[in-house]
């Protein structure tokens, strides 16, 4: 099957017309997902900006993203599932939006950054946890290219909207 | 209310950020960024009300970290959001969910000053360490549903329409 009728399949399976032809549900989901992705990108702002040395100056590094890491990821599969649905409910369309296209890029390149930043990163981080030495270079441009990223995957979201169909707004 | 929305329509402002068709996404977007510091400030505290977060700092320590962020957050949701209503007036004042969401807001202004001023009478009145009594933990899930309440009304403004 290629990618194109198993988009068709997807859209016209029982789940996607329910949404379609809902007048509550495509709303709620909608809803959902922006509260969702409010909290991705705002909590883990705060490890971001901490990362900058911008706020939580006099917490350790590990006690805010203990604190922050374990509601993000519970937001991110929250704005997964609402976010697949809306994609399933009108999957060609989306599929072809350009908008579209550069959020997943972007969530991607917002992953890769972030598993950098776990795996070579904050490796040393005994060293710089506590706020007696300086963070280094490295976690700065992490937390930097994290907020970056995520203001562009929701700036993208947001187009997605204004773009799916060539209507005035 | 529908003959001030349509004054408001009338005006050039209101019709330069429709015509600008590029105004109403980017302010939306800047709108649901605010949003975001405002939903995770409020979150944390919340979460450090419940003893789920952040419990190696006082409340009065979590306040001053994140209540400037939520009012800062609340001006620049002012400043986008009447924006776009100049920009839609008609479509945003005559609306059921738009008049939700400003009762939702009222409430939840009035419950984080209530807040505020309770830390600056008792530093210690939302701490009951590891025993928060279930009228503080109401209060917190009740302040978190209201927060949740507001962007849902918010969004459903382009569908009650």
């Amino acid at each position: 099957m290629d990618i194109a009728s198993f988009l068709t399949w997807l859209q016209n399976t029982e789940l996607a017309v329910f949404i379609q032809l809902s007048s509550w549900a495509f709303p709620s989901i909608e809803a959902i997902h922006v509260i969702s992705i409010a909290l991705v990108f705002g909590v883990i702002a705060i490890v971001d900006l901490r990362l900058l040395g911008v706020a939580s100056s006099d917490r350790r590094v590990s006690d805010v993203t203990r604190d922050c890491l374990r509601w993000t990821w519970i937001a991110f599969g929250a704005a997964v599932i609402t976010g697949t649905l809306m994609f399933v409910s009108n999957a060609t369309v989306y599929f072809d939006n350009t908008w579209f296209r550069w959020k997943m890029v972007l969530m991607a390149c917002a992953g890769i950054n972030m598993l950098i930043f776990e795996l070579v990163t904050a490796r040393s981080m005994v060293h710089w946890d506590d706020g007696t030495a300086a963070i280094p270079t490295a976690g700065r441009i992490a937390g930097f290219l994290s907020l970056g990223f995520w203001i562009a995957v929701i700036a993208c979201g947001r187009w997605i909207g204004f773009t799916l169909y060539d209507l005035p707004i | 209310m529908l003959e001030f929305a349509q004054g408001i329509e009338n005006t050039n402002l209101s019709r330069t950020i429709r015509e600008l068709l590029w105004v109403v996404p980017w302010v939306q977007t800047v709108h649901i960024l605010a949003i975001a510091v405002v939903l995770s400030s409020i979150f944390m505290i919340d979460m450090r009300i419940l003893n789920l977060n952040g419990t190696t700092q006082t409340m009065v320590q979590t306040a001053r970290r994140f209540v400037p962020w939520l009012w800062w957050g609340l001006v620049v949701l002012t400043l986008s959001g009447t924006i776009l209503i100049i920009g839609e007036p008609v479509r945003s004042l005559v609306n059921p969910a738009f008049w939700l969401k400003m009762t939702l807001l009222l409430i939840a202004i009035i419950s984080t000053v209530a807040f505020q001023l309770t830390l600056r009478r008792d530093a210690g009145f939302w701490e009951k360490p590891h025993r928060a009594g279930t009228l503080t933990r109401v209060l917190a899930v009740g302040s978190l549903l209201v927060w949740c309440g507001i962007a849902v009304a918010g969004r459903w403004i382009a569908y009650a329409y």
